[in-house]
């Protein structure tokens, strides 16, 4: 009733429209105001980062970078590229994403084409096996103990294997293929004597490239980051991923990194505070760059499959 | 539970009756059952791996009912009921773990559900197209920082003497603040931090629902006069409101998983007495003890998770019957 009363008026008269278009500009202003607010605050701190890692420790220590780098150097950056246990862990790190990203790809299609196709008897019985994962889990200890008895403690097995399918993909997957394969296609091939097997490297593959560059993107990105399961599951310092070398640098404040690189620091740097605090200021903002830098590279690339598989998910909601 | 969100239309009625047969979907016939053989194959590892790594564990929660010796195996060891469940009920810790986890959870919902809706308004509200993409791709990208680099950020933001922070504190003639082994600022840090990080990316699924609202609502209100702020309130948030309603219940039955990374990671010995959650409790007595107790840790996991599930039905419920929203 308010509403319709309101609005009559605000039709009738000229005033009321002129003072609306007046509400909308402030509008558009305090909306603007707040965006660059919100930019603001996401992208200052990694300015801050970035800029303290081009800069002299000394410098980022006595409180002086804010926002542009001060005294640049590349000091920081040579002392992570020297560091040998970094490597290893890089290297560790591109091994599971590849090997396990291609592993995750393979299982999630295997499942999502059946369970795509309306003519999969028990599809629906299998979509809630999968579905009830998603919001009830064994928990941490009865999967070690698995994990432990079959025998897969420190392995390279152990990053990989256990963690096949991703619940949410196999739904985006399955959403995409039902949108975009039109039951009829799988009709007419099968009239035309293809096999199921066939079926999807002919029809489903070839149009799946999209929803393939999306679960790809969200796979490997959860191996790139992964750090719970090498915490659980590995102690051999060969096999350890990049994340696990991060933590020790980076929030625990490990000394064996500091005390490889402790005797090229000459006596003048060690002025204003002790080797240690120099190293680890050092070190620690160029690692933060060194670690992101691949995932960020790659982000402006990738981030419209990114958008587009959330969406996938989304959107039929 | 096989659909979680909406039910797509069967085609099968588009289609003339000498094929509706074939395409009848799931029937159990045993036609659709031989002539896809190949796909029972195609499902045959996944199965495996499924019944393997997701539904054995949660059978091998059954030595929380046991005293579990890992030499006799989980048949092999004893039952003791629920002896496991009522130490930990009267245990100490108890209440502060339990409260922890449930306080972070809820601050980090009641800020960081919002949020990111409020995000999505402006971004689709903003006037300047170039600027606003350039706004959206930076917001997305925290997202993709690992969670031990953000620790690493955050260490670096909060520290005191040498966090940024703390700098720009002292040079207003401030106070120091010890945001990382304060108890009472963990929380805070915990929660806002995380925002900063997931906003941008929780704001993606809100936006879309957006671009997918009716324009033609928004052009007659405009013919009656409606301010942007009106639109907004009356059409738009009614309009994404099935989307908001949906991630929240999908929320609610997370309200016990805290992340465990970021809480483990941010843990020291100043703030454990708000830091101490039922997953990071779970591994210290279970995995990083010098004697690990496995059918305790079990049983408090189980316990968790048991809650998170039941609380997930209820929310659910309510909606369904506030609303007519739900998962399944």
């Amino acid at each position: 009733m308010v509403r319709a009363t309101d609005r009559a008026r605000s039709a009738s008269t000229g005033a009321t429209r002129i003072r609306h278009a007046r509400e909308d500009r402030l509008f558009y202003l305090i909306n603007g105001v707040l965006m660059t607010v919100l930019f603001i605050i996401v992208i200052y701190p990694l300015i801050y980062i970035v800029s303290s890692s081009f800069s002299d420790a000394n410098e980022v220590l006595a409180g002086r970078v804010w926002l542009l780098p001060r005294k640049p150097s590349l000091e920081g950056y040579r002392a992570v590229f020297e560091f040998k246990q970094l490597w290893v862990g890089y290297g560790n790190t591109a091994f599971y994403t590849v090997f396990g990203t291609v592993y995750n790809l393979l299982m999630t299609m295997l499942v999502a084409y059946p369970l795509s196709r309306r003519d999969f008897v028990g599809r629906s019985l299998l979509m809630f096996l999968f579905a009830f994962t998603m919001f009830f889990q064994g928990g941490l200890i009865p999967t070690y103990l698995l994990i432990r008895s079959l025998g897969l403690l420190d392995t390279r097995a152990v990053m990989i294997v256990p963690w096949a399918i991703g619940v949410w993909n196999v739904i985006i997957t399955r959403t995409y293929l039902e949108a975009n394969v039109p039951n009829e296609l799988y009709e007419a091939a099968w009239v035309d004597g293809a096999s199921n097997t066939r079926m999807l490297w002919a029809i489903v593959v070839p149009v799946s490239g999209p929803i393939i560059a999306v679960i790809t993107l969200f796979y490997a990105v959860m191996h790139w980051n992964q750090f719970f399961n090498a915490l659980i599951y590995l102690r051999d310092e060969k096999l350890v991923p990049l994340q696990i070398v991060l933590r020790e640098i980076l929030v625990m404040n490990s000394s064996a990194a500091i005390d490889d690189l402790m005797a090229d620091i000459t006596e003048e740097q060690l002025l204003e505070m002790t080797k240690r605090e120099y190293l680890q200021a050092l070190i620690q903002f160029a690692l933060i760059v060194v670690a992101t830098v691949p995932v960020l590279v790659a982000y402006p690339f990738v981030q419209k499959y990114f958008v587009r598989g959330v969406m996938i998910g989304a959107i039929k909601g | 539970m096989s659909e979680p969100l909406v039910q797509p239309a069967p085609r099968s009625a588009e289609l003339p009756d000498s094929r509706r047969r074939t395409l009848t979907k799931g029937r159990w016939t045993r036609r659709n059952i031989s002539r896809n053989w190949e796909m029972y194959l195609m499902v045959l590892l996944p199965v495996a791996w499924l019944i393997v790594f997701m539904y054995l564990p949660m059978y091998g929660n059954v030595i929380a009912f046991k005293r579990f010796v890992p030499a006799r195996g989980i048949l092999g060891s004893d039952w003791i009921g629920f002896d496991h469940f009522i130490r930990f009920f009267q245990s100490f810790k108890f209440r502060e773990i339990m409260w922890n986890t449930f306080y972070l959870n809820a601050y980090d919902l009641v800020f960081g559900f919002p949020i990111p809706i409020v995000l999505a308004l402006i971004l689709h509200y903003a006037p300047w197209q170039r600027y606003r993409k350039t706004v959206q791709m930076v917001t997305y990208a925290p997202h993709f920082i690992s969670t031990v680099v953000m620790v690493g950020i955050i260490m670096k933001l909060f520290s005191q003497r040498i966090g940024l922070l703390n700098v720009g504190l002292l040079q207003f003639g401030l106070q120091e603040v010890n945001f990382l082994g304060d108890a009472s600022w963990f929380p805070h840090v915990y929660v806002w931090t995380g925002i900063w990080q997931s906003m941008g990316w929780g704001a993606i699924i809100f936006l879309a629902a957006l671009a997918a609202v009716d324009p033609e609502l928004h052009e007659s209100a405009k013919v009656d006069g409606a301010t942007i702020w009106r639109r907004m309130w009356h059409i738009d948030i009614p309009g994404i409101l099935p989307v908001i309603i949906i991630l929240l219940i999908l929320r609610s039955g997370q309200i016990l998983n805290i992340g465990f990374e970021k809480v483990f990671l941010m843990q020291n010995p100043l703030n454990i007495g708000a830091s101490e959650v039922v997953d990071t409790y779970v591994y210290k007595v279970g995995l990083a003890s010098r004697s690990p107790n496995f059918s305790y840790a079990t049983a408090i996991g189980l316990f968790k998770n048991l809650l998170a599930f039941l609380l997930l039905l209820a929310v659910n419920r309510i909606s369904k019957r506030l609303s007519e929203t739900s998962l399944w």
